[in-house]
């Protein structure tokens, strides 16, 4: 099939971005997206022009590295699934397709689709941990975990933190992802410790960059590893107790 | 105590903290590869319900906490008003009785006063936690140049949801100076303490019928989302109210809503069929 792209183009973080037309022929619907952006790639370097840059790792939906806004779409129309396990079937003969990179004011686009997620590094740096300075591994089954609450944090804890909640919400806002890691910890024995004051830094520390929550729920339809909102709940629940319940404690924490 | 790369050394969380998030220019990369921050971070304050309402989670929490006040304050309403097929006697009695409640206890119009002030602290949180929210948001947005956000996923109420806050607002102005204020270019007919005469003037007049009936509508799409979305805010994470699989969750706020809705806009509805009057 033949499919015409258009592509946010931008040399550098403070250029002026704009979109390009590509027409890519020979398109073959096993191929996966990203493999269709390497053939037009290619195209480019032996014209002599500068190729399109965007981010990709493994290649399997696991490492949160790929992220393209596929039509209005964070990671394109298939749900579940990342701008790498997109496939070329998604699409038919005589498609335009607009490509861009996450739109966000904490998420800074570096060049064409790739944008800068440092900002997500500092909400994990602000409380994303459980503090265990010393000793051996626990032996597997020393903590008892009843099982859904296992499942919950598992749940959580599939997020790749690739940003397409930001990318999808109108308000830039990070609380899925904030709240899937802030669940997977603080759902489990290990994460209690340190709970409250985890929730409260990495909220605050979320804000300084992102929006703030209407329940839209794009942020569901967009997330990869489709994680539920659910997780915002708990986050907000979680968040009035650190600023209520457990303040004495926190005084004294400096 | 965290090891931090850049200065090569130990120090404690608040310091490190500092050595790793400096100041730059807006969109720009510094040494430590961290972006410059959005918004501005308020400081923490030893009053916790201060401290809460300066961060965005904490201010959802007050607009969640204001709007269940709101909506017992709408239903109320409608209740009262529902005295309108009873009768010129009924309706009149009950809204002077509005002035006497509490009445051996307390001196008149005491209640009233006390919910009257009541409900403008909570209008005037629910519109500043409202504003500033949304403010926030445009900061947060991306750069333009790009296309729109694909915005099916949302229902209507979620993403009308300022437009229906501000027209209710207006509605309330124009309401009051209907009914209470007594305004004469609003109502011409007024007279303090008729209700049911003044209910009737006024909703004679098909162009205010219309408006009530536009106003209620734009309240019921505001309060269904607003209804929804209290157990989000509040943080409800019973399987009943599971955002994803929601009977209970979307049938409260449908419920809710028809129940505040229906009946306000059967008012102007009857006085026009000249049921009431």
């Amino acid at each position: 099939m033949k499919l015409t792209l258009k592509i946010w183009r931008q040399e550098g973080p403070r250029a002026e971005g704009r979109f390009e037309s590509y027409e890519v022929p020979n398109v073959n619907e096993e191929m996966s997206f990203l493999e269709m952006l390497d053939g037009l790639n290619e195209r480019l370097v032996e014209d002599g022009q500068e190729p399109i840059t965007f981010d990709s790792d493994c290649r399997e939906g696991i490492c949160g590295t790929c992220g393209i806004t596929i039509d209005g779409k964070p990671h394109g129309p298939w749900p579940g699934a990342a701008t790498c396990q997109l496939h070329m079937r998604a699409f038919s003969d005589g498609d335009v397709i607009t490509l861009e990179p996450w739109r966000a004011a904490g998420f800074p686009v570096m060049k064409d689709l790739m944008v800068d997620r440092t900002a997500f590094d500092t909400i994990v740096e602000a409380g994303g941990y459980i503090s265990v300075d010393t000793g051996a591994a626990p032996d597997a089954n020393e903590i008892p975990v009843p099982k859904p609450v296992a499942d919950a944090a598992m749940d959580a804890a599939a997020c790749i933190g690739c940003g397409a909640c930001v990318a999808a919400c109108p308000n830039s806002a990070a609380q899925l992802f904030t709240s899937a890691k802030l669940a997977h910890l603080n759902l489990l024995p290990q994460g209690q410790a340190e709970r409250f004051r985890r929730t409260e830094d990495m909220v605050e520390t979320m804000e300084t960059f992102f929006g703030s929550c209407t329940n839209y729920g794009f942020c569901q339809e967009a997330c990869p590893k489709e994680i539920p909102i659910d997780f915002i709940a708990l986050m907000n629940r979680d968040y009035l107790k650190a600023k209520l319940k457990n303040r004495k404690l926190a005084g004294r924490q400096g | 105590m965290t090891y931090v790369d850049g200065a090569h050394r130990w120090c404690d969380r608040t310091e490190a903290a500092r050595l790793t998030t400096t100041q730059h220019p807006p969109g720009s990369q510094g040494a430590s590869g961290a972006p410059s921050p959005v918004n501005r971070r308020a400081k923490r304050t030893t009053f916790p319900l201060v401290d809460l309402y300066q961060t965005a989670v904490g201010k959802k929490w007050v607009m969640a906490v204001t709007g269940i006040a709101l909506m017992g304050f709408v239903f109320a309403h409608m209740f009262g008003n529902l005295k309108l097929y009873q009768g010129p006697e009924d309706l009149d009695k009950y809204a002077a009785g509005l002035k006497t409640l509490g009445d051996p206890i307390l001196p008149n119009s005491m209640v009233v006063w006390l919910l009257r002030v009541g409900l403008l602290v909570v209008f005037a949180l629910h519109i500043h936690s409202a504003y500033s929210l949304t403010m926030m948001n445009r900061r947060s947005n991306g750069a333009g140049g790009g296309t729109r956000r694909d915005t099916i996923a949302a229902n209507f109420a979620a993403r009308t949801m300022r437009w229906t806050g501000i027209i209710v607002a207006a509605f309330l102005v124009w309401h009051l100076a209907d009914f209470t204020w007594g305004w004469s270019f609003v109502n011409p007919d007024y007279q303090y303490g008729a209700v049911y005469d003044n209910v009737v003037a006024s909703f004679s007049r098909p162009a205010v019928a219309i408006a009530y009936v536009v106003a209620n509508l734009a309240l019921g799409v505001h309060l269904y989302h607003g209804s929804w979305s209290i157990f989000q805010s509040l943080g409800s994470m019973s399987p009943r109210f599971n955002p994803r699989r929601n009977p209970l969750r979307r049938g409260f706020a449908l419920a809710f809503t028809a129940a505040v809705v229906l009946p306000n806009i059967s008012f102007p509805i009857a006085v026009q069929l000249g049921i009431i009057g």
